[in-house]
């Protein structure tokens, strides 16, 4: 052997070999890694994965869970709505979570029945960077529909100023600020601008990633992305959830509801949109509660939800994700509200304990 | 010294073997895994995709390209300002500073190409945007505003603070390499053209000539991390799949569109989408090489010097 076999013939040669040896190792290709298995010592590991909007009060649960079950352990990781169902059709994961709801086509290529388990509620907000405007701002569907169709362009437009008589808004050009990055929170602010804005329902449309209209507005990634961008840039608005909102101690706008009331978004505004929503939820629990009932209803709120399998694959797993699930929406129902989430109304939580109780492992019951 | 003979110059040989096959196939087995992936959308769209202007997911519409050419625009901005810097850093450095000063921002230099790019993206999110906004973007339009590309709206977020930004994060790859190159031309040369009666200037062009293919390597190295970069950009860019002649309007770039969308992506067509594009990105970047590759070889056979 010499050092003139390695020439560039050679190399492209065996980068070709070397594609169709791959390309046969890959055929069966996955993405991602196994879900949880027993772990030694007889303890139970289970792998959950999804929404990053709940992530706050899921650690929370799954700490609190494991204090009162120290052989069970769940790991959560918030990767997002989309990865969250994909984990959960792959079966990478033993539960997905969701901001919203799995879409029919999904549903029926999943292998087995998924249930939807709503846990808990959030809410969007706009938020906005306004020198000298003290009280909050007033908008209405309509009016969000046309800042960010690009027909608003300014602060001081009559049809603001008209929901706005006590405020004086600059003359100055708005810069509004969506997510880039495919998001439940897109998904639950097009809705309710779909509903409320027949402008937005036919050039835009409810979407977890709307084609937002070229040359209005820039994009941001996450929620932080958004609310650094707002509070950057002087006359922007932008929306972020609720949770995200309170954190942060951000001004949050004042949504006009089905009602015709400005209300403020808040675990009680969000808590009365959901009771106003139950007697029109759906068997499956999928569900939009934008633009509800109820004079005290804030109108971009939102379930999030934890997907698993109706049938489980093995009983000690199935067991204890129910019994997770089951602790999850009663007893862990109460950490909610320090979190600034809206927990379930009771209604729904008694639609919630009859699909836990449906789930099986090979036939039998899982929870007795 | 211990004896090795025939049989471990074998073995040597094989282990090398083996660490340069290793590369090959991880190029090949992303090549591969990525086609498979893109597949139905290359089948769909076909060629279509490079050339079509509309990214729309919701409506399965997929041109490429706005990102090409935000990837393209964004990182020859980088590099238009980033090269000039560079090379004054390295030459100051080997060329003219003395000992207790070149130390000290060398270091400073390596430092800057440690910081994570998530630093970078919320320092052009909290200052650099600001700036642009408030100082910047108004002397720029005010001096220069008759020009389609200083024009529109400034608001701090767009083409020209992600091009900075990469300029930043691409300043201490450049400089690190230039300066080694600089030091690996022989002492010789430049005390030749100095005892030829020849001034600073004047040697520094002849050193910086003999050194050409070696800068050219170090500003092909800076591209490929321009456009390779994800988070810094997505912070900054405005993420807008438009094609606008301002630098002041939101962008957006491959591999920033990447950053912030592929985790999310549930819908088969748009992961394909998403996978074809960083397929686009693959092949942009093997054009951009080949054909700096080629630019370097013409400047190395100019100096009558093999690559």
């Amino acid at each position: 052997m010499n050092g003139t076999m390695f020439r560039s013939q050679n190399l492209i040669a065996l980068f070709l070999i070397a594609s169709v040896i791959l390309s046969f190792g890959c055929s069966g290709q996955k993405l991602g890694e196994g879900p949880g298995t027993t772990a030694p010592g007889g303890s139970l590991q289970l792998q959950g994965s999804g929404a990053s909007f709940p992530k706050p009060i899921y650690e929370k649960w799954v700490s609190e869970f494991g204090k009162a079950n120290p052989n069970i352990r769940i790991d959560y990781q918030a990767t997002g709505s989309g990865a969250g169902q994909k984990a959960l059709l792959a079966k990478t994961a033993d539960f997905g979570a969701s901001d919203d709801p799995m879409s029919d086509e999904d549903l029926k290529s999943a292998g087995g029945e998924v249930l939807h388990i709503p846990t808990v509620l959030g809410a969007v907000v706009l938020t906005y960077n306004l020198e000298g405007v003290k009280e909050p701002l007033k908008l209405t569907g309509q009016t969000i529909s046309d800042i960010y169709l690009g027909n608003i362009k300014k602060w001081n437009d009559e049809r603001l100023k008209k929901d706005n008589p006590n405020l004086t808004l600059p003359d100055a050009d708005i810069l509004p600020v969506y997510r880039a990055d495919s998001s439940g929170t897109s998904a639950v602010f097009t809705d309710f601008l779909s509903k409320t804005s027949p402008d937005w329902k036919t050039k835009v449309g409810m979407n977890k990633q709307p084609s937002w209209i070229t040359g209005v507005g820039v994009g941001a990634k996450g929620n932080d992305g958004v609310m650094g961008q707002v509070k950057q840039t002087p006359n922007a608005i932008g929306y972020v959830e609720l949770t995200f909102a309170k954190a942060n101690s951000l001004p949050t706008a004042l949504v006009k509801n089905k009602a015709g009331q400005f209300v403020e978004a808040s675990l009680e505004s969000v808590a009365a949109a959901a009771a106003g929503s139950v007697a029109s939820m759906p068997d499956d629990l999928r569900t939009q509660i934008t633009d509800a009932d109820g004079a005290a209803a804030y109108p971009i709120a939102s379930y999030t939800y934890i997907l698993v399998y109706k049938e489980q694959a093995d009983a000690a797993k199935g067991k204890a994700i129910v019994d997770f699930l089951w602790w999850a929406t009663h007893e862990g129902e109460k950490f909610a509200k320090d979190l600034h989430y809206a927990p379930l109304p009771a209604e729904v939580v008694k639609k919630v304990e009859s699909k836990i109780n449906s789930m099986t492992a090979g036939g039998k019951a899982l929870r007795q | 010294m211990a004896q090795t003979g025939a049989l471990g110059d074998k073995i040597f040989r094989a282990v090398l073997l083996l660490a340069a096959t290793s590369i090959l196939l991880i190029v090949a087995g992303i090549f591969v895994m990525m086609v498979q992936n893109a597949m139905p959308t290359i089948g769909r769209f076909g060629i279509g995709f490079l050339f079509g202007s509309e990214w729309k997911p919701a409506q399965e519409e997929f041109g490429a390209l706005p990102f090409i050419y935000g990837t393209l625009v964004s990182s020859v901005l980088a590099l238009i300002i980033s090269v000039p810097i560079s090379l004054g850093i390295a030459i100051f450095l080997v060329e003219q500073a003395p000992k207790g000063i070149a130390k000290p921002i060398a270091f400073m230099v390596e430092l800057l190409a440690a910081i994570p790019s998530v630093v970078y993206g919320l320092w052009g999110i909290f200052v650099l945007a600001p700036f642009i906004r408030e100082y910047l973007g108004p002397v720029l339009q005010g001096y220069l505003g008759f020009i389609p590309l200083f024009q529109g709206r400034v608001t701090g977020i767009g083409m020209l603070t992600g091009g900075i930004i990469l300029a930043l994060m691409i300043t201490p790859i450049i400089t690190a390499v230039v300066r080694d190159v600089l030091e690996a031309v022989p002492t010789t040369q430049r005390e030749a053209a100095l005892a030829l009666g020849a001034t600073k200037w004047e040697t520094t062009t002849i050193v910086l000539g003999n050194a050409a293919s070696g800068i050219a390597g170090a500003v092909v190295l800076g591209l490929g991390r321009a456009i390779g970069e994800t988070m810094a950009v997505t912070m900054v860019i405005g993420n807008s799949p438009q094609i606008s002649a301002s630098l002041f309007e939101p962008a957006n770039t491959i591999a920033s569109l990447l950053a912030a969308n592929f985790a999310e992506a549930t819908d088969r067509t748009y992961l394909s989408a998403l996978i074809e594009i960083g397929l686009v990105l693959f092949l942009v970047t093997f054009v951009v090489n080949a054909f700096a590759k080629i630019l370097v070889m013409g400047v190395a056979s100019r100096n009558g010097k093999a690559a």
